[in-house]
C-alpha cells in the first residue's frame, strides 16, 4: 500500500526482472530458495507466468487490441502449459468459467472492445491462471474499475485464492481495499517499506507517522463525521530524497536524529515492524 | 427564499448510431433524464454515481455549457439565459467549474499568475495593478505563496495545481462552484488538505458547490445533501448521514456496500450481477431492474418516481421504505 510513486510497482518488476536494462538492481528476492535477481533469463522465463503472474490496472492496454481473447488467452496456455488445439481451447473455455464470464464460447471470439473494463479485468484473470501460479500479483487492479465493478472483481481475486491456495499480493492505494482482502500490508513510502504488520494491527494500532497521517486523512462513510487532517507537505522528488528519514519534512513526531540516517526497519512486536525510531 | 440554483427536469438526449458505421442504427441517448434539485447559497450538493450515469453531463448543463433536451435551470430565480449570449456571460461569472485533472484544465506555457488573472481579462474586469494585487490575494487564499505567481503549472504539486484552478475559478468571485472530481487525481495525504481548503472557502466565502464525485466517503465528508444518480436519473436523495447509513434505494445500498472501508472490514459485501448497462440501452421500467434483488414485475414497466419517503429522504423505488 502506498502513494503514487512510492515505489509499490516497481517493487514487483524488479522482482520479476521486468524493469529493463538501465535499472541496476540489488539486494535479492528467493522463490524456494533460489534467488530470482541476476538469475539467467530462461530460469526466470520458467517463473513469470507460472510461478509468479501479474496483472496490471488498465485491463485494455494489457491486451491486445487486434487478437481475439480465445487467441490470446490460447498463447498463454501454450507458452506455460504447452496446450494447443482443442485442448487449449476448452481450457481457455474453462478459464472463462472460472473468471464468471457467462456464455464463454462466444466471447472467446470477441475483440477486448467488446468486452466491458470489468469483463476485460476478468479476461486479464484468466490469463493469469493459466499458468496455474502459485503467486498472484495485482497491481492496482480495480483502480479503472466504477465501484460496483471493483467490488466483483476483489470478490473474484478472493474466491480464486480461496478455492486454489494461490498467494495474493495486492498493490493498491486504497486503504480500505487493503483492509478488506489481505491478511498483512507493507505500507511504503518514498520508495521503502516504512511498517509491515498483520491488517488489524496497522488500522487499530498503526505506529509508523505515516500510516497514522494516512488514517487520519480519511473520511468515513459512517459514524460522526469529523474534520480531517491533512499531512502537511508533499512526498520528495526520488531524485531529490532527504538526508534522514524520507517523511521527516512532513513529520510531526520529527526529532533532529531522524535527519541524519534513514531508519532501519525494527521489530516493534511480534510480526510487526517498524521502520521509525520515534515509533 | 428563493434557492440559488433550481434544477427542474433537466434533460439532454443525444442521437448516437449502434454499430458500425454506416450501418449502425440511429438510437437516442438518454445521458440526463428528469433530474430535478436545488442548491441553496453557501450549500453543498454531492452528486455520486459511476460513469456514464450523467453526473458530468448535469454539470456542463447547470453551467450552460451544453444546451438542454428539456427541462430548465434557474440560478436566482431567473432562467439560464441563451447560451452564448452576453447575459450568459455575465452570469458565467457567477458560476465557475472545476475540474478532475489540474494538469489539463491549466495551460502548460502560461505562468500561474497570468492563468489566475485570466477571468478579469476575459471579462474586462480592473486594471492591470488590481488584476496581479487580486490574484495574489486569491492565491494566499488557497494556501500559495506570492513566489508561485511565476511558476509554471510543471513546476508545480498535484494538489498546488489543483490549489491555482481554485483560485483561477475564484477570481470572479462566483456564487457557486461546480466541482467535477475535484480531487479524484490527486494522492491520498492531498485530498484531505484540498477536501479542508473547499470547506474553509465555503465558510469564509459563502459559496455553493456543485460536488461531483464517485468516492462516497468524501462526499460524506463535504455535502450538505447527496443525490445518487444511476442512468441518467437521480434515484435516492437525502441528507448525507442517513442515505449513507441506511440506504433506501437498492442500488444505493450496492453502491455503499461496495466501497471498501478499514473500518467495516470483515463484513459481507453486497455483490451486484452484471455491469451497468449502456445508456443507449437503458431497460424498461425501473432501470435498475435486472440488477435487482427485489425486482418485482412492476418494476420492468413502470418507471419509478422520485417520492419523499417517511423520513423525509427521496428515493425513485416502487418498494421504497419496504427494503432494507
Amino acid at each position: 500500500m502506498g502513494e503514487s510513486g512510492c515505489g509499490k510497482s516497481v517493487t514487483w518488476l524488479a522482482a520479476l526482472g521486468l524493469l529493463g536494462s538501465r535499472a541496476r538492481i540489488g539486494g535479492e528476492v528467493r522463490l524456494e530458495g533460489r534467488d530470482l535477481v541476476g538469475a539467467p533469463v530462461a530460469e526466470l522465463e520458467r517463473v513469470r507466468g507460472r510461478r509468479i503472474a501479474m496483472i496490471f490496472q488498465d485491463p485494455s492496454s494489457s491486451l491486445n487490441p487486434v487478437h481475439r481473447i480465445g487467441r490470446q488467452l490460447g498463447e498463454a496456455l501454450r507458452l506455460h502449459r504447452g496446450l494447443d488445439g482443442t485442448a487449449a481451447e476448452a481450457e481457455a473455455r474453462r478459464l472463462l468459467d472460472r473468471v464468471h464470464i457467462a456464455d464463454a464460447q462466444r466471447r472467446l471470439g470477441d475483440y477486448p472492445h467488446e468486452l466491458s473494463g470489468g469483463m476485460n479485468q476478468r479476461v486479464m484473470i484468466a490469463m493469469a491462471l493459466a499458468g496455474q501460479p502459485d503467486l498472484l500479483v495485482a497491481d492496482e487492479p480495480t483502480t479503472a474499475l466504477d465501484a460496483t465493478v471493483q467490488a466483483q472483481i476483489l470478490e473474484l481475486l478472493g474466491e480464486i485464492r480461496r478455492d486454489s491456495g494461490m498467494a495474493l499480493v495486492l498493490i493498491s492505494h486504497d486503504l480500505g481495499v487493503v483492509a478488506e482482502n489481505t491478511d498483512r500490508v507493507c505500507v511504503m513510502y518514498a520508495g521503502r517499506v516504512v511498517e509491515d504488520a498483520p491488517i488489524d494491527t496497522v488500522f487499530e494500532a498503526p505506529a509508523h507517522p505515516y500510516t497514522r497521517g494516512l488514517l487520519a486523512a480519511l473520511p468515513e462513510l459512517d459514524g460522526p463525521r469529523r474534520v480531517l487532517t491533512p499531512i502537511a507537505g508533499v512526498v520528495p522528488d526520488p531524485w531529490n530524497l532527504p538526508t534522514g528519514c524520507s517523511f521527516a519534512p512532513r513529520c510531526d513526531r520529527r526529532i533532529e536524529a531522524c535527519e541524519s540516517a534513514p531508519p532501519m526497519p525494527t521489530e516493534k512486536a511480534a510480526d510487526h515492524r517498524v521502520a521509525c525510531i520515534r515509533a | 427564499m428563493t434557492p440559488l440554483l433550481e434544477v427542474s427536469n433537466l434533460s439532454r438526449v443525444y442521437d448516437v448510431r449502434r454499430g458500425a458505421w454506416p450501418f449502425g442504427r440511429r438510437a437516442t441517448l438518454h445521458a440526463v433524464d428528469g433530474v430535478s434539485f436545488e442548491l441553496a447559497a453557501g450549500r453543498t450538493l454531492g452528486l455520486v454515481g459511476e460513469s456514464g450515469c450523467g453526473k458530468t453531463t448535469t454539470a456542463k448543463l447547470v453551467l450552460g455549457l451544453v444546451p438542454p433536451s428539456g427541462g430548465e435551470v434557474r440560478v436566482a430565480g431567473e432562467s439560464l439565459p441563451e447560451i452564448g449570449s452576453p447575459s450568459w456571460r455575465a452570469l458565467r461569472r457567477r458560476m465557475q467549474m472545476v475540474y478532475q485533472d489540474p494538469l489539463g484544465a491549466l495551460d502548460r506555457r502560461l505562468s500561474v499568475g497570468r492563468q489566475v488573472m485570466e477571468p478579469l481579462a476575459i471579462h474586462g474586469l480592473g486594471k492591470a495593478a488590481e488584476r496581479r494585487d487580486k490574484a495574489l490575494a486569491m492565491l494566499d487564499a488557497v494556501g500559495l505563496a506570492p513566489h508561485h505567481f511565476d511558476r509554471f503549472p510543471h513546476e508545480l504539486s498535484g494538489g498546488q495545481r489543483q490549489r491555482i484552478v481554485l483560485a483561477r475559478a475564484l477570481m470572479l468571485d462566483p456564487q457557486l462552484l461546480v466541482c467535477d472530481e475535484p480531487i479524484s487525481a490527486l494522492d491520498v495525504s492531498i485530498q484531505a488538505q484540498v477536501v479542508n481548503l473547499l470547506l474553509a472557502l465555503q465558510q469564509r466565502l459563502g459559496l455553493a458547490y456543485l460536488f461531483i464525485s464517485h468516492d462516497l466517503r468524501m462526499v460524506r465528508q463535504v455535502s450538505h445533501e447527496v443525490a445518487v444518480m444511476y442512468l441518467g436519473r437521480i434515484v435516492e436523495r437525502g441528507d448525507p448521514d442517513q442515505l449513507f447509513s441506511a440506504p433506501a434505494h437498492p442500488y444505493t445500498q450496492a453502491l455503499v456496500s461496495a466501497i471498501p472501508t478499514h473500518i467495516r472490514h470483515k463484513r459481507r459485501r453486497l455483490v451486484l450481477p452484471g455491469e451497468p448497462p449502456n445508456p443507449v440501452d437503458r431497460p424498461a421500467g425501473c432501470a435498475f431492474h435486472p440488477r435487482c434483488r427485489h425486482a418485482i414485475a412492476r418494476c420492468r414497466v413502470e418507471t419509478p418516481e422520485l417520492r419523499t419517503l417517511a423520513d423525509g429522504r427521496r428515493a425513485a423505488c416502487h418498494l421504497a421504505g419496504q427494503i432494507g
